[in-house]
């Protein structure tokens, strides 16, 4: 029996979904503003963790990461560039799906699956980095998400978390301002209780044999649309992470 | 052949040629190609291009500033004066003199056929040269821009960068329109001999119809950008150069004495043209296809090589981040850089012409007693020559290779 258990139909419309996750001026374009400030944090902290030869344009080669949450790929396509093994996992089978035909279409390899992190946790394989954006504040029971998301790091490797932290600052930023003001998001995007402080977040890595190594805040300025790195935590942050044992 | 690039640079000159140059140097695992409907070869051209120090030190980056120095001349001081017709005198409005380094003047004279040689040695082996192709169709989709050929063969790219100058076929085939208007007003250009040393000062007389720079080459010669009603620079061109000789004379008053024209003279429209668009769906303008602007400030190539060093500084960063480099939001930032330079520069020049290329009195006293206290103020002045060496930016940052900074 031969040909393809491919459902051109199905992959049509994924793929016009494909676009809105690429469309660099669509609905997630505020995603793609800030991927260069979160490269720039991930490469410089995975440089100065690891000895990696920067005249190498691979830079990454070697090192086996994955993405929580990858969605349609923004963060694992630059990773398969700079040479990593890179695995990309999604609860939602569409992202994956998205995310595949991309890479498909730029040339890159990825390894895109459609599960949860506990899934993935079952299994014995771990990474030399994990990459955990902008998702705890999508999920539910952070306190085990976490823990799972750190069991997938190997020994002395690094976790990348950002998220949004729980002030009044950043409800009027991130949900009146983003969703209801600037448009920048759909409404109901976020929800306010599931933001999450830093203080929490170390806490409950830390008890998972993880050190944080540093914290950031992440600011947008409207003047330069640019988001660069600050010391204001009250919005967007980043934590890196290394593991101990 | 259909073969697929990092990057595809179209047009050979000395823009293109730089730019592949720098590409090559500061990422050697990109994939690149460089291609014209022109063989490359070394154009027979006795023009030359007074290149300001920042913009030097792209070319010291890619390692030929030192052979090319050996074949150009310093800029030591520019004189610039103001006369009406019929006037005897030249009065000097303005001077810069000093370099804005020690060892280091604000520019210098290169010939442009040493700037070509030099470029076509360094890319060569390093990038894929093709040519002589004529491009029919530009087709790009979200994932890759192509270039369909004459012969239906087809080269794609992540990104496409125009170099293919003031009548970019590219600009065309993406749709990019373009603003602007003629001055009315035509370039001679030629080479002279005089009698007298220039002494490394470049001249530039404000006449009525026009601006007159002659600019300093090796030994006694200078090289003559000559602005002129497009009507009469044609008359100029036709005359025997016996009667056109005394006539540089008379302009040019007696700093350099008698002189000789040398080489052809060639006339250049000129214009003032800018496109709406820097960038498009993987495509990027640099130099002349971007923009074009009047030569009185002697801005023209110098502004195409800071578009190479901004967008370099940009697509290797970008490199070095994993990203797409025929990403919009990585072009955007490129045309978010240079076009408010370029518009800048083009307003600053096009005043110039107007206020310069007039006899109207009022006018010229006005802008002699602007000159005259321009002179007067030394900080004023040392900016205007930062500025002119292309080292300080009246918008944002400054490239890295113009300071002489790896990227």
């Amino acid at each position: 029996m031969g040909g393809t258990t491919i459902n051109k139909e199905e992959v049509a419309r994924f793929g016009a979904i494909a676009k809105e996750w690429w469309d660099e001026e669509g609905k997630f374009k505020p995603l793609h503003k800030l991927n260069p400030l979160r490269l720039a944090y991930i490469r410089q902290h995975i440089l100065d963790n690891f000895s990696l030869d920067t005249k190498n344009v691979k830079i990454f080669k070697g090192l086996d990461i994955v993405d929580i949450g990858c969605g349609g790929g923004l963060l694992c396509e630059p990773m398969a560039r700079l040479g990593a093994n890179i695995v990309g996992i999604d609860a939602a089978k569409r992202n994956i799906e998205i995310a595949k035909i991309h890479a498909k279409e730029v040339g890159l390899n990825i390894n895109y699956r459609a599960m949860s992190v506990e899934e993935l946790a079952k299994g014995n394989k771990q990474f030399d980095i994990v990459l955990n954006m902008e998702v705890v504040e999508h999920v539910n029971n952070v306190p085990l998400y976490l823990k799972y998301c750190a069991k997938l790091v190997k020994p002395k490797g690094l976790m990348f978390i950002s998220t949004i932290n729980r002030t009044a600052k950043s409800f009027a930023l991130a949900i009146i301002g983003a969703e209801y003001i600037l448009n920048w998001l759909p409404k109901g995007t976020h929800s306010y209780d599931k933001f999450i402080t830093p203080e929490e977040i170390s806490k409950m890595i830390e008890r998972e044999n993880m050190r944080i190594i540093d914290r950031s805040g992440v600011s947008y300025s409207l003047l330069n649309d640019e988001w660069h790195l600050s010391r204001d935590m009250a919005v967007n942050y980043m934590i890196a992470a290394k593991k101990t044992v | 052949m259909n073969k697929k690039y990092d990057i595809i640079i179209v047009g050979g000159g000395a823009v293109g040629l730089t730019m592949a140059a720098c590409l090559a140097r500061f990422d050697d695992s990109l994939k690149i190609a460089i291609c014209d409907k022109n063989p490359f070869i070394v154009p027979v051209d006795s023009r030359a291009s007074a290149l300001a120090a920042g913009i030097l030190n792209i070319f010291d980056a890619i390692g030929i500033w030192q052979e090319m120095k050996k074949l150009s001349n310093p800029i030591e001081k520019m004189e610039i004066t103001d006369s009406g017709e019929g006037d005897i005198s030249r009065p000097l409005f303005l001077q810069f003199a000093g370099n804005i380094a020690p060892d280091t003047p604000f520019a210098y004279m290169v010939p442009n056929v040493v700037t070509i040689k030099l470029l076509l040695k360094a890319i060569k082996g390093k990038v894929d040269m093709i040519s002589p192709i004529n491009i029919r169709e530009l087709k790009s989709d979200e994932y890759r821009a192509r270039l369909i050929l004459d012969n239906n063969k087809e080269l794609s790219a992540d990104l496409i960068i125009a170099a293919d100058g003031k009548e970019s076929l590219l600009r065309k085939l993406a749709k990019i329109k373009t603003n602007g208007h003629s001055y009315g007003q035509s370039g001679i250009v030629t080479t002279i001999e005089h009698e007298k040393e220039h002494n490394n000062v470049a001249y530039e007389h404000f006449r009525p119809n026009g601006p007159f720079a002659s600019l300093p080459l090796l030994g006694k010669q200078s090289s003559l950008v000559w602005t002129e009603k497009t009507k009469n620079a044609e008359s100029y061109k036709n005359m025997p150069h016996n009667e056109v000789e005394p006539i540089i004379e008379e302009i040019m008053g007696a700093n350099l004495g008698k002189v000789k024209i040398v080489e052809k003279v060639q006339t250049f429209p000129f214009k003032l043209q800018i496109a709406d668009n820097f960038i498009t769906n993987r495509l990027v303008l640099i130099g002349d296809s971007a923009h074009a602007i009047h030569p009185v400030s002697g801005q023209g190539m110098n502004l195409g090589l800071k578009d190479v060093a901004a967008l370099v500084q940009i697509l290797v960063n970008a490199r070095r981040l994993g990203q797409d480099i025929g990403a919009h939001n990585v072009l955007e930032s490129y045309q978010k850089w240079r076009r408010f330079d370029v518009i800048l520069m083009a307003m600053m020049t096009d005043c110039l012409v107007r206020l310069f290329s007039n006899d109207i009195a009022p006018i010229r006293i006005a802008r002699d007693i602007g000159l005259g206290l321009v002179d007067k103020m030394p900080f004023v002045k040392n900016y205007l020559i930062r500025h002119a060496a292309a080292i300080s930016s009246t918008s944002g940052e400054v490239p890295k290779l113009l300071l002489g900074q790896a990227i």
